[in-house]
Parts: C-alpha cells; sequence; structure tokens
C-alpha cells in the first residue's frame, strides 16, 4: 500500500510538469500539448507524442474507456494491484490519479459490451462497467474461464473479443519447439506433439458465462507457438494474431544453421486464423527469405526442406525475433486516412539475434486495403529504446508491450521494462 | 662469526627460493585459470550466449542475468555445476526474479569445458573470482548427479 502511494504521488508529479494549452488549434484534443521531446519518439510528420504516465510497474496490455481512463494489466502487481487505472482530472493528457484493484498479474485487458474483462496467466475475470465507463465493484469480479495451463514459458494468456458473444483466449506452448527435451541440443520434436491438445493454440470460450475451462471452451486454432497479440478484425469479422517464432536455430542445430541464419530465421508471423487453421508449429517455421514452409529440424528438416503445404500461409511476415508483444487494427479518424483498419503491431524487441544487434522495440504498422494487407509494412513510432545499437536485451530502457485505442482516436502504448504509457497524437493538417 | 655469515646467507637463499617457488606456483594457478577462462569463453559463445547475452545481462523475466548472479559468484560450486549438468526447468526466484524459460542440460561437454564455462563466467563482465572451478570438481557433482 505504501508503494502504491508512492506510485500516486509520482502520478502527481508527473502532471505538475505538464503544460496545458487552450489555445492549441485541434479540435480533437484541444488542451492536450506533446512533449517537447515527444517522449522520446520519432514518429511520421505530423504525429507527436506525450507520457501519459510513467514508472506504473510492468505494463503488459492496456485499454482506454470511454471517458479516455486508462485500465493497465500489469504482468507483476503493485502492492496489491494487477490492474491500474491512470485518470487525466485536468484533462491535460497526463495522469493525476492512480487508483487499482485486481490481486492477480497477468497481460490481457478489454473493453467489451459494458464489460472490462482481464487474464492472469491460468484464467479470465470480467468487471462491469457503468454509464461513465467505470469498473464500480472491482472486488467482485465474475471468473469466465479458469484452469488454463501455464509453466512458466510463454505464460501470458492474451484475450480479444468478437461481435458474436465469444472470448478468444492465447494458451502458448510451453515450449519451444516440442522437444523431448526442451531447448536441448540435437533433441527431436514429439510427434505428435502433445502439447497441442491443451497449449499452443487459441481457444474460444462463451464471455457472458462463468467457470469455463477447456471442456467448455473450443481449440479454435492451433500450430501457434505462442501469440501476445491479437485483435478481432470488424471490418473483416475475422481473428488476427501475431505469432512469436521459434528460437535458438543454431544452437539447439548447429550443423544446419549458423548465428546469422539464426538471427534472421524463422519471421515473426502475423495471421487471419479462421476456426480450425492450423499455423503448423512446432512442424514447421516460416523462411520470410524463401516465402516457404520450412520443415522444422527437430522433425527432420536441414535448413532446406519444404514443410507440408497444409499449414496456414502468414498475412504477413516480418524479421526474425522481434517478439510482436500487441496487435491494434485502428478503427479511429484523428489519423490520416491511410492508418484506417490498418494494424499496429508493438514489437517487445529481440534477444535470439546474438551475437549480432538486436532489434524490434518499436511500433510497427501494416496498412491493409479491402481487408488485406498491402504487403509493405513500416515502422511506425521508434526510440523506445533509447539507444540506437543493442547488443542486449537488458540495454533496452523501454520495450513496447500494449497497444490501445483512445476514444479521440489516439494511440496509446505501454512499456513494460519501466512502465511508461505513451500517447501519440495526430496534429497535422 | 663466517659460519653465521654463511649460514645467514643461505637462509637468505633459501627463503629467495620459496618465494620464487610461491610466486610460480601463484602465476602457475593464474597462467592456467586465465587460459581456461580463454577456452571457456568459446563454450559460451556456443553454448549460452544466445539466452545469456554477451555482456551476461540476461533476457528480462526471461533468462536470468549471469553477470552480478549470486549464485554465479557464490561460493557453491557444486550447485553451479549441477545447474550446468541438469539444466534449470523449476520456477525458482533468481536475486528476487522469476525467468521463464527453461535451461538445457549441458552434460555433454566434458568436465574441463564445463569447469572453463564457469571460470569465464565467474571471471568476466563485473564477476571477480579468483578461486577456480577445476574438471576434478565437476568430475565429482558428476559422480553425485548420475
Amino acid at each position: 500500500m505504501l508503494r502504491f502511494s508512492v506510485l500516486l504521488l509520482a502520478g502527481c508529479l508527473l502532471a505538475s510538469n505538464s503544460q496545458a494549452n487552450d489555445t492549441l488549434q485541434n479540435r480533437k484534443s484541444a488542451a492536450i500539448m506533446p512533449d517537447a521531446d515527444n517522449a522520446g519518439l520519432k514518429l511520421p510528420t505530423g504525429f507527436s507524442a506525450l507520457k501519459v504516465a510513467e514508472n506504473v510497474g510492468r505494463a503488459r496490455h492496456l485499454v482506454v474507456n470511454s471517458q479516455g481512463d486508462v485500465y493497465v494489466k500489469l504482468s507483476g502487481k503493485v502492492g496489491d494491484k494487477g490492474i491500474l487505472v491512470l485518470r487525466d482530472l485536468n484533462k491535460d493528457g497526463r495522469t493525476e490519479e492512480v487508483t487499482g484493484f485486481g490481486n492477480y498479474g497477468g497481460t490481457g485487458i478489454a473493453i467489451h459490451n459494458g464489460y472490462l474483462y482481464a487474464s492472469s496467466d491460468e484464467e479470465v475475470f470480467r468487471y462491469k462497467l457503468n454509464v461513465n465507463g467505470a469498473v464500480e465493484t472491482p472486488y467482485q469480479p465474475e471468473k469466465i474461464i479458469t484452469g488454463l495451463i501455464n509453466r512458466r514459458q510463454h505464460e501470458s494468456k492474451s484475450i480479444t473479443l468478437d461481435k458474436n458473444g465469444n472470448i478468444y483466449v492465447n494458451i502458448g506452448a510451453y515450449s519451444n519447439s516440442c522437444q523431448v527435451k526442451d531447448r536441448q541440443p540435437g533433441s527431436l520434436g514429439m510427434n505428435p506433439c502433445p502439447i497441442l491438445d491443451s497449449a499452443g493454440g487459441i481457444w474460444q470460450f462463451k464471455s457472458d458465462v462463468l467457470n469455463q475451462t477447456y471442456g467448455n471452451g473450443v481449440r479454435f486454432a492451433t500450430g501457434l507457438r505462442n501469440v501476445v497479440g491479437l485483435d478481432w478484425n470488424n471490418q473483416t469479422n475475422s481473428l488476427y494474431v501475431t505469432q512469436h517464432g521459434r528460437d535458438q536455430l543454431n544452437s539447439l542445430f548447429p550443423q544446419f544453421y549458423d548465428t546469422t541464419t539464426n538471427a534472421n530465421l524463422p519471421a515473426e508471423t502475423m495471421y487471419e486464423m479462421k476456426q480450425g487453421d492450423n499455423a503448423g508449429w512446432p512442424y514447421v517455421y516460416y523462411d520470410p527469405f524463401q516465402n516457404k514452409k520450412m520443415l522444422a529440424p527437430e522433425y527432420g528438416g536441414d535448413g532446406k526442406t519444404e514443410g507440408s503445404a497444409v499449414y496456414k500461409n502468414p498475412a504477413m511476415a516480418f524479421p526474425a525475433h522481434m517478439a510482436p508483444n500487441a496487435l491494434l487494427f485502428y478503427t479511429g479518424s484523428m489519423f490520416p486516412e491511410k492508418y484506417k483498419n490498418g494494424a499496429f503491431i508493438a514489437f517487445h524487441g529481440s534477444w535470439n539475434r546474438s551475437p549480432l544487434p538486436q532489434e524490434g522495440y518499436y511500433v510497427a504498422f501494416v496498412p491493409f486495403e479491402n481487408g488485406k494487407p498491402t504487403g509493405k509494412w513500416e515502422i511506425f513510432a521508434n526510440g523506445f529504446a533509447g539507444v540506437d545499437v543493442i547488443t542486449s536485451t537488458r540495454a533496452a530502457q523501454h520495450r513496447p508491450c500494449g497497444l490501445a485505442q483512445g476514444p479521440d482516436g489516439s494511440l496509446y502504448v505501454s512499456d513494460d521494462n519501466k512502465g511508461t504509457i505513451y500517447r501519440i497524437l495526430y496534429n497535422g493538417k | 662469526m663466517r659460519i653465521v655469515k654463511q649460514f645467514a646467507g643461505l637462509g637468505s637463499f633459501c627463503w629467495g627460493m620459496f618465494f620464487l617457488l610461491c610466486s610460480n606456483a601463484g602465476m602457475a594457478q593464474t597462467a592456467s585459470l586465465k587460459s581456461s577462462i580463454e577456452r571457456g569463453k568459446t563454450v559460451y559463445v556456443q553454448r549460452c550466449m544466445v539466452c545469456h547475452q554477451q555482456d551476461g545481462g540476461g533476457v528480462p523475466h526471461l533468462n536470468p542475468p549471469l553477470d552480478g548472479a549470486s549464485a554465479v559468484k557464490g561460493k557453491d560450486k557444486s550447485k553451479l555445476i549441477s545447474i550446468l549438468l541438469k539444466g534449470m526447468s523449476d520456477r525458482v526466484e533468481i536475486d528476487g526474479e522469476y525467468y521463464s524459460n527453461n535451461m538445457a542440460s549441458h552434460a555433454d561437454l566434458s568436465d574441463q569445458q564445463i569447469a572453463d564455462v564457469l571460470n569465464y563466467i565467474r571471471n568476466n563482465w563485473s564477476n571477480k573470482v579468483p578461486t577456480p572451478v577445476t574438471p576434478a570438481e565437476v568430475k565429482s557433482v558428476r559422480a553425485k548427479t548420475k
């Protein structure tokens, strides 16, 4: 509780540094001035940024309600709070009041049809919102889903909801590549991979039924090693996910891969997953240079042999190991038309590229046209790491982890390293 | 007097030899640790660096740091040897943090290679532990591990 008070004080101090400017012409965020240095970010022309709050804890995913209150899911609790509520009392864009609830760490958080949904690494809860979009009974959540597998590795349970009363939960595989001995050089893959029965995919549950577990849910999509970013695309009315590709090709199978091929393989991937789809983990990985699904070395692959064609092709491939931790389809009207219905992806940043420099640590944008990605992604917001070249992951000061869209169409980004909440605005003509 | 002088001279000579031998032994040990550390770097690059990183910093919440880690710098060499032989897949707190990824067993490395890589991580970055890990110690822990 003491720590929490300190946090509240920090929020107040932060707020005292802010400047209100009522003469700002932008109607969409009238009184909000960006930070002079754009919160340290490099953004496209016309965009600006501010720090909504700092040092809030390990901020994983976040969501903004109709009033502009920011709900942040923490992976480690601050005091007894696993969900923080950041409120901007004087409408300058910065946080003046920090409260919280939810006595569990986790990653997933979403607002849908009058409820706030949040996940621990084993369960999903929901809280009724009042007409002001606030949680009225923070200490009496409804437990929607329980008993999901958490074996330390890939334990985050990310969530999204569709328009038909369903909630989708990622259950990450508790393994790198389903080897008999996880991450053991030369250990072969279990065949079939037994992990896929209860993990390594997306499970669908009802969003309003209590105490559901595996037996009540549907394995909606499988063959996904670990999905931290996922979002329901309301334009295509379908689920999109971003997968963290497998690690350590060269250290596990040095006869087929060297450090450079490991640094560049496999691609991080975005998929549109329909019910019953299989992305092929652990049997294949995606090579973005050959544009092929390659047979994993644990299952007889040698870096040259193609894998089975039955598995789903990605909608988009990104450089290896960058860890896409959040996916958000932009539906706001603040940003230019190009961004409408396109996908923002928060890349947490790599570690598996050693000894080559690490990559990622930015927010990317994937333009969509007619419900399909155009094929060319771009870096949207960079500079989170605070250093140009990262040889060791710990050198990155901030790591993008969550994305949310504010009611005015601004984009929020959370950092789970130092707990900074960013807000990106568009002020261009 | 002459005898005493001669005796004293002999004494000085003996002490001199003694110090020479001692410093030679010390230098021999330092040289041996130094070459072990050098060999250990090769093992580190092949086996450890991808997870624990070039600077021994690890990856926050996934792979624990070795630089500054109490278990790496500590006196309990057996525990450290045992982690390399058996790997690590339990949820344990390490210097106040929890880490998600599993570490594989590296029991296929020789006693000498394990001693070398441990000497490397105990004497690199901010770590400075002059007490070497020896192949004999690895052999002894390995015998108990089986």
